[in-house]
């Protein structure tokens, strides 16, 4: 459906609401799709996007999957209300031990955030994206999210702004959102059809009045859909979020993703639902479960070819600070942050960047090469499991591993999956041997895991568990080494040394990410 | 004559605040509550009490039982 649109640069839409919108065509990255292409801002670089949009992308580590090697994001809470109640969230508790995504253990007022942000970018000149995500609604507290956002404009005018909303008021703020330059929203939408809608959102606040159920589901899809048609008109980048309910909307989700795409997102991340008794959400209470890797990567197959899908989120706290996957958020609290003596150093923060852009172009060199090198297609994909510390290089330590990226490879190129955390296996030197089983679970479906350098027991246990550890690609390129080792293994295969087996699922770990 | 806010339950997240069309709601670290003598209910402006219509946790906002129901004049 969506690609009969493919090349007319504008796309009616049914009227929404009662309003009639013209919707100028987001042409994102590559959305022809086509194999491996399994989120925006690949390893290709600016060669799949219009230069404008590039230049948007490049380096936002969460709209971009290459960015997020090199680049980091923090968000400041400072809108902590919300219009609308969720089953995945529950709003009582809110302490620093907590695990979900989108808590917040400090509030700050948008002074306050102000101070933070040029704090933490003088200190991380990776910093380029602010992003206002929650607890609560950035379009709940309006005043509070455009005071900070002003402020930083005048500020900090090479960071990138953005800001996460449930969508319930985006139609009545997007004049605002063009007027403070926000180029990148997220919306998180889990479903079009109200009778799901009912199954997740109990109640809504809306127009002074509370709305229960499948007339609450109605109000928020409707408003969802008029804003993201309203920003995609304006030009404004969208990613679309989406929890993955087993049972709720699982397969909903494939028709989420033709609506947004027909609708010019540019982004759709699928994610999976996290949800534990001890969180005290409707869900976690009721035994509703996430869903496995395998569960969540059926989905997101199914939804290629859609809107670019987004594999990379690591569904952070709300206040984190750092790359993704990582939270320097405690060097910069609020204590501390009030007795730093800032200096805004723009120059310092460009070097860093255009060096970060040499190193981009190697990147996609050596990959290239690698490609190459590749045999004739037989049709065999096969996922590796990567330990990396950042600049897009195997480059971690087995044991010091809190995450590995998972790739899948294939003979015509390599697909970012998706990331597992884990718990790390070495403790103060030593391995952990009880944490080593939740690894193995955690990337059990992978045939090989590609770091810098492994300890003698997991090696034999990981060899044990049919997952190959390989080191010999330490510190290359992942792509790169992904790519080598997949030569590698089908010459194996070929020669008989090896027979190829299909793995088995994977389990994903609960908890939002705190760094150790 | 008036809401207040159960501090056992008040997550902070000041969600009530700029809802109430009498400015009766005020923080003081990091809790709301509400000045009784300014709280009129809702009576005459909207349906329903705003602050526990918007408020997410449930029973949070309750009729302080203390003072008289409110009276519109």
């Amino acid at each position: 459906m969506a690609s009969m649109f493919e090349n007319s640069s504008i796309l009616r839409l049914k009227p929404l609401g009662g309003i009639k919108v013209e919707v100028a065509r987001q042409s994102g990255c590559g959305t022809s799709g086509g194999a491996g292409k399994s989120s925006c801002g690949s390893s290709d670089g600016p060669a799949d996007m219009p230069p404008e949009i590039w230049e948007k992308v490049k380096n936002h580590p969460c709209y971009s999957e290459e960015a997020h090697h090199h680049f980091a994001r923090m968000h400041v809470a400072v809108a902590p209300a919300c219009n609308i109640q969720c089953n995945y969230c529950n709003r009582k508790y809110d302490c620093s031990n907590e695990s979900r995504p989108g808590v917040v253990s400090q509030k700050l007022t948008p002074d306050q955030a102000v101070k933070k942000v040029l704090a933490v970018a003088s200190e991380i000149p990776q910093m380029t994206v602010l992003g206002i995500a929650g607890p609560g609604d950035a379009l709940a507290s309006p005043q509070k999210t455009f005071d900070t956002f002003r402020q930083l404009q005048e500020k900090a005018p090479d960071i990138k702004l953005c800001l996460s909303t449930n969508g319930l008021m985006l139609p009545d703020y997007v004049d605002e959102i063009c007027k403070y330059n926000i180029d990148h929203v997220t919306i998180t939408i889990n479903m079009t059809d109200p009778e799901v809608g009912a199954k997740i959102y109990p109640w809504i606040f809306y127009n002074h009045k509370r709305f229960y159920g499948r007339e609450a589901a109605q109000i928020l899809t409707e408003r969802q859909l008029l804003g993201l048609e309203m920003l995609t008109a304006r030009g404004v980048l969208t990613k679309i979020n989406s929890v993955l309910i087993p049972g709720v909307n699982d397969q909903h989700l494939i028709e989420v993703n033709k609506a947004v795409k027909a609708r010019g997102a540019f982004l759709h991340n699928i994610m999976p639902l996290i949800s534990e008794a001890e969180h005290g959400t409707v869900y976690g209470l009721a035994g509703q479960r996430g869903p496995s890797a395998h569960e969540l990567k059926e989905v997101q197959d199914a939804c290629m070819g859609g809107a670019n899908l987004m594999r990379h989120c690591r569904q952070c706290r709300a206040d984190a600070v750092g790359l993704l996957g990582e939270d320097r958020s405690d060097e910069f609290t609020l204590d501390k942050v009030e007795q730093m003596d800032v200096v805004y150093d723009l120059g310092k923060r460009r070097a860093y960047q255009q060096k970060v852009e040499a190193q981009r172009e190697a990147q996609v060199a050596a990959k290239k090469a690698a490609l190459l090198a590749q045999g004739v297609d037989d049709g065999m994909k096969v996922l590796v499991a990567v330990a990396t510390k950042g600049n897009g290089k195997v480059n971690e330590h087995f044991g010091h591993a809190h995450e590995f990226q998972i790739y899948e490879v294939s003979a015509t190129g390599t697909a970012f999956i998706g990331h597992r955390r884990v718990d790390h296996y070495c403790q103060g030197g030593w391995g952990e041997d009880d944490v080593l089983p939740s690894i193995v679970t955690a990337i059990n479906d992978c045939h090989a895991v590609l770091i810098a350098k492994i300890g003698a027991c997991p090696r034999d246990e990981l060899k044990e568990a049919g997952i190959e550890p390989v080191e010999k690609y330490a510190h290359e390129f992942i792509e790169n080494a992904a790519l080598g080792w997949f030569a590698d293994y089908r010459e194996r295969v070929a020669k008989g040394e090896i027979v190829h087996q299909v793995r088995g699922d994977a389990a994903i770990r609960q908890g939002a990410y705190l760094a150790a | 004559m008036a809401y207040k806010i159960d501090d056992t339950f008040c997550t902070g997240c000041s969600a009530c605040e700029p809802e109430c069309p009498n400015q009766a709601i005020y923080e003081k670290s990091g809790m709301f509550y509400i000045k009784p003598e300014k709280c009129t209910e809702c009576i005459g402006s909207f349906d329903e009490p705003q602050c526990v219509s918007v408020c997410p946790v449930d029973d949070t906002c309750i009729i302080d039982k203390s003072y008289p129901r409110y009276v519109a004049a």
